[in-house]
């Protein structure tokens, strides 16, 4: 599972980053976290406010920090769907 | 895709969320009353505290300057907070992806209000404003829309006009959000009429000739609605990063402000740099634009500059410019403009503040006496 936190770099970001981080030392697993700064990448995925939280290519969450309750729910059941490696 | 997800496995605590919600209320109502005490005491506080405890001499300079700087940072933190906080709880279901699909499609003239309205009421952190431009953009939303947008809302926001209307009074207030709507309005007009799209930075370009419209960005909140105890979680968050990103402007601007009002002599502007020196306003303008602040920071110096005589255009065209442009912000903007736009937009700014400045240098006295 590849898991995306996009965002220039502000300090709402930073803290979106380490949330998921968090999380995601809980959960094991193959996970990777990013961080990605690139607004060619934003575009991309069609996010205009940051953070943004992108897990497997589907965009969850933008414009506010997520709550870890949240976060971990999502990875959940990104898993569940059986479309992570 | 997403799966669609029950309530309670969204939130494991929903079947307590009633319980919350009570405790949510009991705490709100009693920060609340603690707040209005807090509010209602500042004034006699800082008072109390320079002339009393401190004994600085009654009138002093210095005591005057450190009475007002305390008020001033007390009340308008006071007022932040509670703002900042309630704002954001009624609006977390306000998003920009969905002021993107709505001036979509817009008539040009309708486009530059509302695009100049919605950078008014919109909340984004400034980092937010690279990707949104992009956004704006490849949804084929005229780019004077979207300078409409970016020009306004750095200028007028919630926090702006609660601080002018305290601290300035409501002609003061009403007079600053008309013109930094029609700055807005008036910049997206010039823009397309200059065609500046085609300065943009190329990759812009090439991604608006393959992409259509871009699809709706789904937030997988948005189908649940907010319950009370989401909505706290983004006020609070919203609250506290705003507060740490604000708190030390409104010391700054407190603190400039404080130094004019008990060091620099009633009147010194009127008589220096009155509206009769018709050039101090383009001069104030330069200055301003390359300065950076906030708008939270530059609402006390203006109430100072005021005090003092400074004539109103020139306070108006100085803070607008201070508020509207940055060198940091011209720098970051620099990713996706080229050196003509970024030229063409400051130029704009420069010539729209100063004629605002002599505009109000002129009428200025008529309407607020």
């Amino acid at each position: 599972m590849e898991i995306k936190v996009l965002g220039p770099g502000c300090a709402q970001c930073a803290q979106t980053e380490k949330l998921v981080k968090e999380v995601v030392a809980t959960k094991g697993g193959n996970i990777v976290v990013q961080k990605v700064s690139d607004f060619k990448e934003m575009m991309a995925a069609g996010v205009m406010s940051t953070p943004a939280v992108v897990i497997d290519g589907v965009v969850k969450c933008t414009g506010r920090i997520p709550s870890k309750e949240e976060i971990s729910t999502w990875i959940e059941n990104a898993g569940n769907e059986g479309g992570s490696d | 895709m997403t799966m669609p997800t029950t309530p309670s496995k969204l939130h494991p605590n929903a079947h307590n969320a009633p319980l919350w919600n009570l405790g949510y209320f009991a705490v709100v109502t009693s920060l609340a009353t603690f707040w209005w005490l807090a509010y209602t005491h500042i004034m006699p506080v800082s008072h109390w505290l320079v002339f009393t405890l401190w004994g600085f001499a009654p009138g002093s300079h210095l005591g005057l300057s450190l009475e007002f700087f305390l008020y001033d940072t007390a009340k308008i933190l006071l007022l932040l907070v509670l703002l900042i906080y309630a704002l954001a709880w009624i609006r977390v279901s306000l998003k920009v992806e969905l002021v993107r699909d709505f001036l979509a499609g817009k008539r040009r003239g309708l486009g530059y209000f509302l695009g100049a309205f919605f950078g008014a009421i919109t909340p984004f952190c400034s980092c937010s404003s690279i990707p949104l431009f992009l956004g704006f953009t490849t949804a084929r939303i005229p780019m004077g829309i979207t300078m409409s947008f970016l020009i306004t809302s750095p200028l007028i926001n919630e926090i702006a006009v609660v601080l002018l209307w305290s601290l300035l009074g409501w002609k003061f207030t009403i007079i600053y959000v008309l013109v930094g709507m029609l700055a807005g309005i008036l910049g997206g007009f010039v823009m397309d009429e200059l065609k500046v799209q085609r300065w943009l930075q190329p990759f812009i370009l090439e991604a608006m000739e393959k992409e259509p419209t871009q699809q709706y960005v789904h937030d997988s909140q948005k189908k649940h609605g907010f319950t009370i105890q989401q909505r706290h979680t983004f006020a609070y968050n919203e609250t506290a990063s705003i507060f740490q990103r604000v708190w030390k402007w409104v010391i700054i601007g407190v603190g400039i402000g404080a130094a004019l009002h008990g060091f620099v002599p009633e009147n010194w502007f009127a008589q220096n740099l009155g509206a009769g020196e018709w050039w101090s306003v383009p001069a104030s303008v330069l200055i301003g634009i390359p300065l950076y602040s906030n708008v939270t920071g530059i609402i006390p110096i203006m109430e100072s500059l005021l005090t003092k005589g400074l004539p109103m255009g020139t306070t108006l065209a100085f803070c607008m410019s201070a508020v509207a442009a940055s060198i940091p912000e011209v720098m970051m903007l620099r990713q996706i403009m080229t050196i003509k736009l970024q030229a063409t937009f400051i130029g704009y700014l420069w010539i729209i503040f100063t004629l605002v400045g002599w505009l109000f240098n002129s009428v200025g006295p008529h309407i607020l006496s």
